[in-house]
């Protein structure tokens, strides 16, 4: 049905802004998620009246979470090292941006670390599937990619953090 | 063995925020929208002797007031919310901060201490002609007065229309405010009430109508 009514905005804060934010943690780290989960809602409030359907609310905010995630890594990197590899250092950023015991609350310090030392794809592409528990295809319209792409990111930043995390 | 099997992946990955985390991060978030002048329609729960109500505004002013019981039956939250999002926008969001002046007028009704409410109406979930006519001449009626539809009616330019008076006061977005508590039957009695003839009642003995 494409003209099912859109719910109330509060219900979308309701039951995703804990997936949303929990995505931003283990993305951006816990330091600078809630200016970007901020900044995600904001952005989704501002086209939330011109959507056309009702229908995979979830990953249309996981979506911009993650385009927002994106925008943030890049222009950290710009402002730390302007000639340097910006996967390095958008990947470690916020270990070096914040405390050990600061990082999760309810995760594994040495996991997050080595997570978010991933390259961005591979480290979004793990955290939707193993954090916010998506299905390949969801990842793929997410992260504007295939379904092939999302499973390579996937299992090629799982095969990393066994290497590093044993 | 594996160290990092999928299942412990996913259960170290799974940073399900605290509740003081996230509601910090909402609360920043009302605090940007709100200044962005993104959110259409603010709404908040206000209690009161009859149970909670439901009060919605826009920035023009209260466009809905729901009732513990409305037509015969417990009223839901989300159905109203729903509704305001059909009709009105679907950008509504929980702010009881922006909603300070509408929770303090109803307090201080239900307390006795107020008699005219301040708040400005918005008009628009009232269909424009006899309707609107109608509850205008409804939110006119002073506290502690009351009119029959039949006046209500002949206010909104036809003497013969109580019934259909009687239907525009039930279908009355914002009662309490726009008080239609105040109109009854010129049979005698209280006649009906979308929160219950029980509540109409009520309000007329606390606004000392004998």
């Amino acid at each position: 049905m494409s003209n099912e009514p859109l719910p109330p905005f509060q219900a979308l804060l309701d039951e995703h802004g804990s997936d949303v934010l929990g995505y931003l943690v283990a993305t951006v780290g816990p330091h600078d998620a809630e200016d970007v989960f901020q900044e995600t809602f904001i952005a989704a409030l501002r086209a939330y009246d011109g959507l056309e359907h009702a229908r995979n609310l979830h990953s249309w905010l996981l979506t911009i979470a993650h385009n927002k995630a994106i925008d943030h890594h890049r222009s950290r990197s710009r402002r730390a090292v302007p000639a340097g590899d910006a996967e390095e250092v958008a990947g470690s950023v916020p270990s070096s941006n914040s405390k050990p015991d600061e990082v999760v609350t309810g995760g594994d310090p040495d996991l997050w670390r080595a997570v978010s030392a991933l390259p961005p794809k591979q480290r979004s592409a793990v955290v939707l599937r193993y954090a916010t528990d998506m299905s390949y295809s969801a990842i793929a319209r997410t992260m504007d990619s295939t379904e092939a792409a999302a499973r390579r990111n996937v299992h090629e930043g799982l095969q990393k953090l066994r290497g590093e995390f044993a | 063995m594996n160290p990092l099997t999928e299942k412990q992946l996913q259960k170290m990955l799974t940073q399900t925020p605290s509740d003081a985390d996230l509601d910090r991060a909402v609360q920043g978030l009302l605090a940007r929208a709100e200044r962005d002048g993104l959110i259409d329609i603010a709404y908040a729960e206000v209690d009161s002797p009859y149970g909670e109500l439901l009060v919605a505004s826009t920035d023009r002013g209260v466009v809905r007031l729901a009732l513990p019981t409305e037509r015969g039956h417990a009223r839901s939250r989300d159905d109203v919310l729903e509704e305001l999002a059909a009709t009105v926008s679907p950008r509504i969001i929980e702010s009881p901060k922006r909603l300070d002046e509408e929770r303090r007028e109803l307090e201080q009704y239900f307390e006795g201490r107020r008699t005219d409410f301040e708040v400005p109406v918005d008009w628009s979930l009232t269909s424009p002609g006899f309707r609107s006519r109608a509850l205008h001449a409804v939110a006119r009626i002073p506290y502690g007065k009351t009119k029959t539809y039949a006046e209500i009616a002949k206010s909104a330019g036809n003497a013969r229309a109580f019934r259909a008076a009687g239907t525009a006061c039930g279908h009355n977005p914002i009662p309490l405010i726009v008080p239609c508590h105040r109109v009854v039957p010129s049979s005698g009695g209280v006649g009906n009430y979308g929160g219950g003839a029980e509540m109409k009642r009520g309000l007329l003995d606390m606004e000392g109508v004998r």
